[in-house]
């Protein structure tokens, strides 16, 4: 019996009990329906196998989507919690988990996959390729995030969720004070889903830097394109870190080591300086894709060049570079001396110099350009001065003198949400719906999609801005709760409200897409917005299989829109046979065994641990002696596709 | 013969090799802790360095610019975090 008490929950509530059985009912609801609708063959062979890079982007993004509910849901259940004092909603144990699980759901499971899905739909059609530089790879690292994202979402129905707060510092994290196996699922989804980021970052380099069509030069890329290259090189170099530092956590949690520990010559501060090495190149990772594409939807609906090219570049390089010398500044109380303190104090201003710039040059964008209020362009607006309120209370925080008396207060939970939603959920929303009909193949409803618009915006305001003053008053961050004498009451219920009318909002959204997939007309054409200005506007809507019939040539930087206005012809060649990778079921499969090994280590079951991996070795063992060397769509296939379509070079 | 024998490749390997016997040197010349850790590092990175460039082909091909890009950024980068956790961790309570 012993085995399986570990399984349970160390802390449960009617909540989790509830949670248990609707998870239950709607993976089985879904199996059946499935079965019922006899689907399971075509969702086998047209997307668990897939690796086409469009279908594999949807695939992230509906998973994101669904992690920013379950994230949206955590958020719901803290603010209510706090919207009174002395609320007894939930007690400090499950306040812990669920401001937790909020944060890694947010940030790695639904923010890094929202990116990471809009740059593998859009980055190689706006390069003019056929799919990313390896496919499989691609298809690999997205269900190693899946693997890692149900890992960690069982977390606490199985075992207990983490409860050390998404920063995870020792010495709360050990075994000492984090007794149960939340942490270790902390560790092992984040790492599963990690080394698919990983693989994601060098195939988005190579395909950046070896695909483009022939003629677009680096500084002819569109900005999406410049943003996620410089993006994955952030990928690259940041992530090893937190792998490394995930590696030593589970070898102290489970395997007896002292690298974090207060004794034994271990330093548990070393844990918050590594993940903050990564940590704040991770808040770069997310923030630069989003300037990319608020630079592109600010140019279309400008119908103007973007403004400074070069200077957008150079600032995105060098926002780059700044992003690996700041991360001390996550704990400026620490108790280092002021020389320290001061040194990282002035990197982290000196970041405001090139995101200045950025802001500057929208604004100029948009300065006399001919601005259509779409629902993206409105929330690239919003974006901007909500967005430089975040970057204003971003420098205050980075006097480090000032700091102790910010630091872990709601301050600071007010500053990062400032920048993190208008800036990262506002870029993702708008992308999906700029991108939308290039995905699908119909517009999403312009009127409902405002109303979702000013939902969220209103009710971000109101959730996060009275924040501030509670946070500059005292109020700590990650306190379940507090007593009434404080006076924090009413604008914490104030935050509450605002956190009701972003729920709505999201909710509004989702009937959008309902309602769009219903009603929506199909005949929109391969430029619907009507002003694209690169290349994945010149290709079909929805894109067929291969993107582009023949290879795109560009001349300038805004290669779609030359072409309508300045007689640039794009598409110049003769029809080939084209060649495609053919589907696999060895990157689901692989996924599915990181699962298990990752299961199996975070309960110690050491028989499931060298099973799996021995099968993962035997996976990789076959693939380097299989011999796969992709498909040919012949000549004929495309011009029959082309013809329903209207023709390849209309 | 002489443009077929590849000069270049022989020069590194001695070279190397060279470089090999100094850092082995370290194990068994009698010799302060400092020097020593010394005289490993500057040959660990020649050593890397002469791989990089000789061995593996860095400066050759079209992608050499982009080659030595990743390179000094990932240098960069490296000495950044050594030196800033040195910095955090050890050096900078005073």
């Amino acid at each position: 019996m012993e085995f399986f008490e570990r399984f349970a929950i160390p802390h449960p509530s009617p909540m989790i009990y509830a949670s248990m059985v609707a998870i239950a009912l709607v993976t089985i609801a879904i199996a059946v329906g499935i079965t019922y609708f006899k689907k399971w063959g075509y969702l086998w062979s047209e997307w668990l196998t897939t690796t086409d890079h469009k279908r594999i982007g949807i695939m992230y993004i509906i998973s994101a989507l669904l992690m920013l509910f379950r994230g949206g849901a955590d958020a719901v259940m803290m603010r209510l919690q706090t919207a009174v004092p002395e609320n007894a909603f939930l007690d400090a144990q499950h306040y812990n988990e669920v401001f937790t699980t909020h944060g890694v759901v947010m940030i790695i499971f639904m923010a890094m996959a929202f990116i990471i899905g809009l740059m593998n739909f859009v980055i190689p059609l706006q390069i003019g390729a056929r799919d990313v530089a390896f496919p499989r790879l691609n298809a690999l690292s997205f269900w190693l995030y899946f693997a890692g994202a149900m890992l960690f979402n069982i977390s606490f129905v199985i075992g207990g969720s983490p409860d050390a707060g998404w920063t995870n510092y020792y010495p709360l994290a050990n075994n000492e004070f984090s007794p149960s196996v939340g942490v270790n699922y902390y560790n092992w989804a984040l790492q599963i889903s990690g080394i698919g980021t990983l693989m994601t970052g060098i195939n988005f380099i190579v395909t950046i830097l070896k695909m483009r069509a022939p003629g677009m030069t680096l500084m002819k890329m569109p900005m999406f394109v410049w943003s996620g290259l410089i993006t994955n090189v952030i990928i690259v170099f940041a992530f090893p870190v937190l792998t490394i530092a995930l590696l030593m956590g589970t070898f102290d949690r489970q395997l007896g080591t002292f690298f974090f520990a207060t004794t034994d010559g271990g330093m548990d501060m070393m844990w918050a300086n590594l993940f903050w090495i990564w940590g704040h190149p991770e808040v770069y990772i997310l923030i630069l894709p989003a300037f990319g594409i608020y630079s592109q939807i600010i140019s279309t609906f400008s119908e103007r060049n973007l403004y400074g090219y070069k200077s957008m570049v150079a600032s995105m390089v060098l926002i780059s570079l700044l992003s690996f010398l700041v991360w001390l500044h996550h704990f400026f109380t620490m108790g280092q001396g002021a020389l320290t303190n001061s040194i990282f104090s002035v990197t982290t201003m000196a970041i405001a110099v090139p995101t200045g710039i950025k802001i500057f040059n929208w604004l100029l964008t948009m300065w006399k350009g001919k601005i259509r209020f779409t629902t993206p362009m409105m929330y690239s607006i919003a974006f901007i001065p909500l967005f430089t309120i975040g970057g204003v209370t971003g420098v205050m925080l980075g006097i480090a003198s000032a700091d102790y008396q910010y630091h872990n207060t709601m301050f600071l939970v007010a500053h990062f949400h400032n920048v993190i939603i208008p800036g990262v959920v506002f870029a993702m929303i708008a992308g999906l719906i700029y991108w939308w009909p290039k995905m699908f193949g119909f517009m999403l409803n312009e009127k409902i999609g405002k109303w979702a618009f000013w939902f969220i915006t209103v009710g971000f305001c109101f959730s996060f801005f009275p924040m501030y003053i509670t946070g500059l008053d005292g109020q700590a961050r990650r306190m379940y709760t507090y007593s009434e004498s404080t006076g924090f009451g009413p604008l914490n219920m104030l935050s509450f409200f605002g956190a009701g009318l972003m729920a709505i909002g999201f909710a509004v959204l989702v009937y959008n897409i309902y309602y769009s997939f219903r009603k929506s007309p199909r005949n929109i054409g391969d430029d619907p917005w009507n002003g694209g200005r690169s290349l994945e506007w010149a290709t079909h809507n929805p894109v067929p299989e291969y993107n582009f019939a023949v290879t795109p040539h560009v001349i300038s930087s805004e290669a779609l829109w030359d072409q309508k206005k300045r007689g640039h012809q794009i598409f110049r060649d003769k029809i080939e046979k084209i060649h495609m990778p053919n589907n696999t079921g060895w990157p689901i499969m692989v996924a599915g065994l990181f699962f298990v090994f990752g299961f199996s280590f975070i309960f110690n079951i050491w028989a499931g641990v060298i099973l799996s991996a021995i099968a993962i070795f035997g996976f990789m063992g076959y693939r380097s002696f299989e011999k796969d060397d992709g498909r040919y769509i012949s000549v004929e296939e495309i011009k029959e596709t082309e013809d329903k379509f209207g023709g390849a070079n209309k | 013969m002489r443009e077929l024998f590849p000069m270049k490749q022989v020069n590194g390997f001695i070279f190397s090799l060279l470089l090999t016997v100094i850092a082995l040197s370290v194990y068994f010349l009698d010799m302060s802790f400092e020097l020593g850790i010394t005289i490993l590092l500057i040959t660990a990175f020649v050593q890397a360095g002469v791989q990089l460039i000789i061995f593996m082909h860095a400066g050759e091909g079209e992608d050499s610019k982009t080659i030595y890009t990743t390179l000094y950024y990932g240098v960069f980068i490296a000495l950044a975090t050594v030196f800033g956790s040195l910095l955090a961790m050890v050096w900078g309570y005073f």
